[in-house]
């Protein structure tokens, strides 16, 4: 099975006519994602042609989409100054499940966003994130589809390109996955490792989990804790910035040591003492997955 | 983007704060004449965007102009933290009765504004936080309200039992609660908030740090920005929209996302290689992008080889070896790249680079290892 989403899922793209949007549309309906509706304000009646010769309808907005189609999921790919109202515009129109690939968006633009779809029930992954890719079913997001096969193990990542590392040599190595989820670097991320444990929990197919995390903020702790206190099956970790000097931003908003909260040491010894086995390369991930299946 | 004091302090007076009177000399003799207008004893403060720069001698009391002269004449130059004071803000002494701590930042956790405030100001709130918890009190906001009036006052009677100096404080905390809104702040705060002997609430200093994804729309806040305050690598990296921090190794790292990039620094230290930075060259393998990334990383000069460690996802391994080999043509390199091309397109890039002279790896150890091995 997967999480979250599944071949069933019916997807509008939000920023379908953008450069990024189409593009990226285009590779998950190759993928197999059933993408139903586009929305781009100002640009609603067009027909957005789709890689197999057929055509996707574009709305001016996300409630005229769902009307019209019975989409229940969302991408977004639109610039950061209007990222987090159409997370708000998804949200207002029903949509349960909301991927915001956007990078850069304004944080306090996104403590509204986020309060908005707490109250609407709708999920945000995201943002600042690659998305979600269920092996064989579907994809929302960036993730590309080539690197992953269906298997038995999840997989939760707070980076982009060092989850790609770490599902490259699952992949190469024979352990597919049941779903590969980015939570997204910014500080303020919709659905947490936590969330995303709990959802894995519930997956009979899912055997192992990877949780790859990175310094700042304490959610690999709290996944941890949630992890020794609910999950039976094994999980594999990894912590990246080890080397990162307290106090410095590196890149994602979200990869600040403060103080000493928040550091690779101490999520690494939160994850060593709930369990979970700690990677020291990302090469290692792989093999640690692979034995604890055989066990 | 740090504010200085100064800028700081602008912002809260627009906002109608009670802030202590202040001017920025550039050098001794305006500092002489700024602490005549205020009758002749002053505070002399280095504005530099780092914290302790009373424990490192920039803060210094004058009591004549003179002396306002001399400490002016020694702080401008100095380093602090590696920055180089170019600017002293000038005050007048205040008589403090009190000293209380306000700051307002975004909570993760609870995705919204939290402010934090503690009658034990002055010190470091860090050391409060961690002995005396209790002395903190913490208020989250819900951003589409704002902060309300009665969580305002209820704040402030939490560092005044006087009612006048609560109302003040009051006053005060919902004025750094708009320049936070206003200026799209990450993080505002006011150590320390001052009661004076006279019955006045007034802040006599100011931090407030500005998320960069704000700035696209806010030019006059973005137009705050101090390049001189900037060591040169770390204003080429912004121009060219590279994720940036200088580290003290020898093995320059350019590598595409930030957790890849941090665990390529780990693994670098791992095979007892020491980083010499962290570069994010992002998604766009734009070769201009490159080229700067490659400025910036041969500008240090203790880097001895460059690693380059590109897991192409989206960003096309074609397009990074086109900007690779642009960049070498441009760049006159003293030091050996090590090149690791992983994903979309690599056997093309590996051509592209074979066609340069140069070679490509393809794991994330093997280039780690060689780099760490060329580095000596």
């Amino acid at each position: 099975m997967s999480i979250f989403v599944d071949e069933n899922s019916r997807v509008v793209v939000q920023g379908i006519t953008g450069r990024d949007g189409s593009f990226h549309t285009r590779q998950m309906m190759a993928y197999g994602t059933r993408v139903v509706a586009g929305v781009t304000p100002g640009k609603g009646g067009r027909d957005f042609e789709a890689p197999d010769g057929g055509s996707v309808p574009v709305f001016d907005t996300v409630a005229e989409a769902v009307a019209a189609t019975g989409a229940d999921s969302s991408v977004v790919y639109v610039p950061p100054a209007f990222a987090a109202s159409a997370i708000m515009e998804a949200a207002d129109a029903g949509i349960g499940f909301i991927v915001c690939v956007t990078e850069g968006i304004p944080v306090l633009d996104m403590t509204r966003a986020h309060a908005m779809a707490r109250d609407r029930g709708s999920r945000v992954l995201g943002p600042n994130c690659p998305g979600i890719i269920c092996p064989g079913r579907t994809t929302l997001g960036i993730i590309p589809g080539r690197m992953v096969t269906p298997g038995p193990v999840g997989l939760i990542s707070r980076s982009g390109t060092l989850t790609y590392e770490a599902v490259h040599h699952l992949t190469r190595d024979g352990l597919g996955q049941t779903a590969c989820v980015g939570i997204g670097g910014d500080p303020l991320i919709g659905t947490s490792f936590v969330d995303c444990l709990a959802a894995f929990a519930e997956d009979p197919d899912t055997e192992a989990v990877v949780l790859i995390g990175e310094i700042g903020g304490t959610a690999e702790q709290e996944a941890a804790q949630w992890v020794s206190a609910n999950l039976d099956i094994p999980v594999v970790g990894f912590i990246a910035g080890r080397t990162a000097p307290p106090g410095t931003r590196m890149g994602h908003a979200g990869a600040i040591i403060s103080g000493s909260s928040g550091t690779a040491a101490e999520k690494t010894q939160a994850f060593e003492d709930n369990g979970i086995q700690v990677a020291q390369r990302p090469v290692e991930i792989s093999a640690l997955v692979g034995d604890a299946l055989r066990r | 983007m740090n504010l200085h004091e100064y800028q700081a302090k602008e912002l809260f007076r627009a906002a109608g704060m009670a802030v202590n009177p202040g001017e920025v000399a550039r050098d001794p003799g305006a500092a002489h004449t700024l602490a005549e207008g205020y009758g002749g004893s002053a505070v002399v403060k280095a504005q530099v965007h780092s914290g302790g720069r009373g424990k490192a001698g920039g803060v210094k009391l004058a009591r004549t102009p003179a002396e306002a002269e001399q400490h002016a004449l020694a702080i401008l130059g100095m380093t602090i933290n590696g920055l180089v004071v170019h600017e002293v803000l000038v005050s007048p002494i205040e008589n403090i009765a009190s000293e209380a701590y306000v700051g307002v930042l975004v909570d993760r956790e609870g995705q919204c504004p939290v402010f934090m405030v503690s009658a034990e100001g002055g010190v470091d709130i860090e050391e409060v936080a961690a002995t005396n918890p209790d002395a903190i009190h913490r208020l989250r906001v819900d951003p589409r309200y704002g902060l309300l009036p009665h969580q305002a006052y209820g704040l402030a009677t939490s560092l005044y039992g006087d009612p006048g100096l609560a109302r003040q404080g009051a006053r005060v905390i919902s004025q750094l609660y708009d320049v936070f809104v206003d200026s799209g702040a990450s993080m505002a705060e006011i150590n320390p908030l001052i009661s004076t002997t006279e019955g006045q609430v007034k802040a006599i200093d100011a931090k407030v740090s500005i998320d960069a994804n704000e700035l696209f729309r806010r030019p006059a806040i973005a137009a705050l920005r101090d390049p001189a305050s900037e060591s040169p690598a770390d204003a080429k990296a912004l121009e060219a929209g590279l994720s940036f921090v200088k580290l003290d190794g020898n093995v320059g790292c350019c590598v595409n996302g930030a957790g890849l990039a941090m665990a390529t620094m780990d693994l670098v230290k791992y095979y007892g290689g020491e980083p010499a930075n962290f570069l994010d060259i992002g998604g766009s393998s734009n070769p201009d992008k490159v080229v700067a990334a490659l400025e910036i990383i041969t500008s240090d000069p203790g880097v001895k080889v460059i690693l380059f460690n590109i897991f192409g996802g989206i960003t096309r391994c074609d397009d990074v070896a086109n900007g690779i080999v642009e960049a070498v043509r441009r760049i006159d390199m003293q030091v050996p790249l090590v090149i690791r091309l992983t994903g979309t397109n690599e056997e093309l890039a590996r051509e592209i680079l074979a066609g340069a002279g140069l070679a490509a790896v393809m794991s994330m150890d093997e280039v780690v290892r060689r780099a760490v091995q060329s580095a000596g």
